[in-house]
């Protein structure tokens, strides 16, 4: 479970998320939509303690992820985050990107961490992908690749932080299916998006961000099909 | 219609001397290698707390190298340091390419993105790994050219060292022209002796360029 209590994290002087709370549950599917700047990715990358927050909790597991005594490489093991830059390791092969942190982090044997790779690769569909470079493949590919990765690690929660929007539009489509087979599995998920119309159909809860705050939170249909507040009413009408 | 009292020993010479420029070289590149890439994580890395390094590294980019050998000579004369003139010559040349190769991997490091690095540590990856299975590869491949320019810049760069009594290529030239009176044959030859050793260097830094970019 990851609890969210009351978070402030201010970049100098400016305030981005400003007392956000919010629960997800084992197994749920929570969107956070919202327009630019409103601190939906910066909360994202608060989860996994990339980013240290100012003010308030947030606990994976009953860990609390800012506490000094947390240790922080650790923790990520369980949150796979996938980007918006695909963030490839330029240097390895497909394959190797995806057996690095198994190898270096889990400590596994080659020949199992290979195994692993080859099966979560053949899983996003780049079992014909294992020995190419990154710079060999297209965008959507490279995403694809990005989410083996961080499945390698067996994570129990995965962040997307608008995993589609670097896309070709042409692209964004067979990422979101590998999103939405990991959905159907039941893996537990946190998706920045602004893929609406995805976001409605994969999403248990939808949160509409506002001013660092969570300004409208519901099951999809409530939040994205009839807004009670103005505010997410005028976005959803912009974004459509 | 051609003749010249230059004989197979003066070429025998000039080869020997060639011999101690290559070693100059080595030692001085291996001596700046190691520094430079110490100096220029510091510089990375912690940038605030390596300010004082920074500008003390600065004194040995911006002083002319000739005035640096002269300098440290006497210094060590003064000091009554028991170095030989090779190995005068070797420190000063490796501190000045020191000098210039951390700013190279300051550059290198500085261009592995800060996105990238988060996608490691999100997997869970120390600061340490992180540096070691991503950023120096990474970074390795961006300095890499910069590097191979200071060798060869280096290599032309001991010619200097003459001047604190250490015979090597272009000394050995000075000294045959001397005697024969030919200084546009010999200095063709020296010349020519500089850019095949260059050649060499400049051919497999190339090779290995190549092999990292059919990869990236």
């Amino acid at each position: 479970m990851i609890e969210i209590e009351n978070v402030h994290k201010s970049f100098g002087d400016l305030e981005v998320v400003k007392g956000v709370s919010l629960t997800v549950d084992k197994g749920e599917v929570v969107s956070i939509i919202g327009g630019s700047g409103s601190g939906k990715s910066t909360l994202l990358m608060c989860i996994n303690g990339l980013e240290p927050i100012q003010k308030g909790c947030i606990r994976v597991d009953g860990i609390e992820v800012h506490d000094r005594a947390t240790d922080l490489n650790r923790l990520r093991q369980k949150i796979g985050i996938v980007f918006q830059q695909w963030n490839a390791f330029p240097h390895l092969t497909v394959l190797e990107n995806v057996m690095l942190a198994p190898r270096k982090v889990l400590g596994k044997s080659r020949q199992d961490a290979e195994a692993l790779a080859v099966k979560q690769l053949e899983h996003v569909g780049l079992g014909d992908k294992l020995k190419a470079f990154p710079s060999k493949l297209s965008g959507g590919q490279q995403q694809r690749m990005a989410i083996a990765r961080a499945l390698a690690m067996s994570p129990d929660y995965m962040l997307f932080d608008e995993a589609t929007s670097a896309l070709d539009p042409q692209l964004v489509g067979e990422v979101l299916d590998t999103m939405r087979m990991l959905a159907e599995d039941g893996m537990t998920m946190v998706l920045v998006t602004h893929e609406i119309r995805f976001a409605r159909d994969v999403s248990d809860r939808v949160a509409f961000f506002c001013n660092g705050r969570v300004h409208e939170i519901g099951p999809p249909d409530q939040v994205i099909g009839n807004p009670v507040q103005p505010e997410t009413a005028a976005f959803l009408k912009s974004v459509k | 219609m051609f003749s010249t009292s230059l004989s197979v020993n003066d070429l025998l010479y000039l080869l020997e001397g060639a011999w101690v420029t290559l070693q100059l070289t080595v030692w001085s590149i291996l001596l700046g290698t190691l520094a430079g890439l110490l100096f220029g994580l510091l510089r990375a890395l912690l940038p605030r707390a390596s300010l004082p390094l920074a500008w003390l590294l600065d004194v040995f980019r911006s002083v002319p190298l000739l005035i640096q050998f002269v300098l440290f000579n006497s210094l060590k004369s003064i000091v009554g340091l028991n170095l030989s003139a090779f190995a005068v010559g070797c420190i000063v040349l490796g501190v000045y390419a020191a000098a210039y190769f951390t700013e190279i991997v300051r550059g290198g490091v500085l261009a592995v993105p800060l996105s990238t690095r988060r996608a490691s540590r999100s997997l869970g990856l120390s600061y340490g790994q992180d540096l070691r299975f991503i950023v120096l590869p990474i970074a390795t491949r961006v300095a890499f050219p910069g590097w191979l320019n200071l060798v060869l810049g280096v290599m032309k760069d001991t010619a200097l060292v003459m001047w604190i009594g250490i015979v090597e290529l272009l000394r050995a030239s000075q000294t045959i022209v001397t005697r024969i009176q030919e200084p546009l044959l010999v200095l063709c030859i020296a010349g020519l002796i500089y850019y095949v050793m260059s050649l060499v260097v400049a051919r497999l830094g190339a090779r290995l360029e190549r092999r990292w970019q059919e990869n990236d």
